[in-house]
């Protein structure tokens, strides 16, 4: 009798604990630009689960996850840094941390978050627990000047790289004692827009603006220093005028080889990342912004700064070209591979619909309604460098 | 000397500008037609967001508020979006819009920019 009660009461217990059990390997969440809001998504059902808002300014919003996959770290352009639960569906810490904020990432430990400031420019580091701040990099590149900090990236052994963009460096920061961060710098070229480490956690790159080439850092032998590759890749010729900057992260590497945008011209560069020789370059239909790499590498997606922003071009790296161009919808401005690369997720921000789609057939597979939808971010983040 | 230069280049950038935009007080006289404004507000927001926020309070570009844009000449910064600016990453947006409808975008950014 008592085992019986007993058993009834952990039924009963069970029923009313209320939420399903749910793992964080496929979720994900979809930033929803212009109303501050965030749709949290299931890559497995293909279905979002959850809405959460008051995020403020989500222009240009990134996310980064702890190491768990169960929260995520959402940088707004208005300089708040949001702490979001995915299991419990809810904003656990919010702050203002800048004026004017471009992005974040996360420690290779998982304990220190670190914001990318425009202004004041520099970086931020917080304890990825509580939000508490913990140091700052003022980006000042010469007495009393402050530069924009792009292209932030975590590094082995709780470093970061970053590029200054009117400064013109790379700086990496070591942050293993978190309260008195260690600065090193390099000369990077004119203008640097954005960087990126590599997948193994070698090299950083940082893509040139103002100048046709990337700077190059071997984070392995620093004290090599510097370095410029693809240097005159537009050979003198005169760039298109470019109407969204591109966006590098280490995703842009495959087989071997680095796919990188190139600034003002309707290509794909292809690069060796074992000479850092240029060995290719590939005609895509406008300016590309993200050129990311499924993650088996086997195809690249492309998508393009305005006014070729309803356009997506899929690159074959066998074949060196391109084998799929579609229109999917209006204002392509994100994508993101589910964790093992047989779907691929796209914001479309002026249909107000995120499309998901499988990449070896290229069939549509369903929609998610969102508002202006620009990031997507999967949990599958956690676990990789300079994500 | 720095400073001479920069005047020197901004005089040269507003000659151009008057110059070119000798039809921008006529400009506001033909206004673009509801429409085209929507077109144009979107336009701001979200493309030339990219860069300068889609609240306008600056990013990689500067901030594009009334008060950022208050002691420029208005003529200047038509010139500006229509143009561009060599030597910055502001490219020219002519081939999207009229020397008018960038006059146009010009006045609502230093007024009020609509939602």
């Amino acid at each position: 009798m008592r085992l019986l009660l007993s058993l009834a009461f952990a039924l009963l217990l069970n029923a009313c604990a209320g939420p399903q059990l749910r793992g964080t390997g496929d979720l994900g969440l979809i930033i929803e630009r212009a109303s501050g809001h965030v749709t949290l998504v299931n890559t497995t059902s293909r279905q979002p689960y959850a809405r959460i808002g008051g995020l403020g300014d989500l222009s240009h919003a990134s996310a980064v996850y702890s190491r768990d996959g169960r929260y995520a770290f959402i940088f707004g352009r208005d300089g708040g840094l949001t702490k979001i639960d995915l299991l419990e569906a809810k904003i656990v810490k919010r702050i203002i941390q800048s004026g004017n904020a471009i992005g974040g990432s996360i420690s290779q430990d998982g304990r220190i978050v670190v914001a990318q400031n425009y202004t004041p420019g520099g970086i931020k580091a917080f304890d990825a627990e509580t939000l508490e701040l913990l140091s700052e990099v003022p980006a000042e590149f010469a007495p009393g000047q402050f530069s924009k900090v792009v292209g932030l990236a975590d590094t082995a052994g709780n470093k970061f790289a970053y590029a200054l963009f009117e400064g013109g460096e790379i700086w990496v920061s070591d942050f293993s004692n978190p309260k008195q961060p260690t600065t090193q710098r390099f000369t990077a070229g004119t203008q640097p827009y954005d960087g990126l480490v590599t997948p193994d956690g070698r090299h950083y790159m940082a893509g040139l603006f103002g100048e046709d080439g990337i700077a190059l850092l071997d984070l392995w032998q620093t004290e090599k220093g510097s370095r410029k590759i693809l240097e005159n890749y537009g050979r003198g010729q005169e760039k298109l005028p470019v109407f969204k900057m591109p966006h590098l992260r280490g995703w842009s590497v495959a087989q071997g080889k680095a796919y990188l945008p190139a600034i003002g011209r309707h290509e794909v560069l292809v690069v060796d990342v074992a000479t850092w020789k240029e060995v290719g370059r590939i005609p895509v239909r406008g300016q590309p912004v993200f050129v990311m790499a499924r993650p088996d590498g086997r195809q690249i997606w492309v998508n393009f700064a305005f006014p070729d922003n309803g356009k997506v071009d899929v690159i074959d790296t066998l074949a060196g070209k391109v084998v799929h161009a579609f229109e999917p919808g209006k204002g392509i401005l994100h994508m993101e591979f589910a964790p093992r690369g047989e779907n691929v997720w796209l914001s479309a921000r002026d249909d107000n619909k995120v499309l998901i789609y499988n990449t070896e057939t290229f069939a549509k597979l369903g929609e998610i309604l969102a508002e202006s939808p620009s990031g997507i971010f999967f949990t599958s983040r956690a676990v990789r460098i300079g994500f | 000397m720095p400073s001479l230069s920069v005047s020197k280049s901004f005089l040269i950038l507003f000659l151009v500008s008057s110059a070119s935009l000798v039809g921008a007080e006529s400009a506001f006289a033909s206004e673009p037609d509801y429409a085209r404004q929507k077109e144009l507000v979107h336009l701001v927001r979200q493309d030339c967001g990219s860069c300068h926020g889609m609240t306008l309070k600056g990013g990689l570009g500067p901030a594009l508020l009334p008060e950022t844009l208050r002691d420029k000449p208005a003529e200047g910064l038509a010139a500006t979006i229509y143009y561009g600016r060599p030597g910055t990453p502001m490219p020219p947006w002519k081939q999207f819009m009229s020397e008018a409808e960038a006059a146009w975008i010009v006045d609502k950014l230093m007024t009020e920019f609509p939602q």
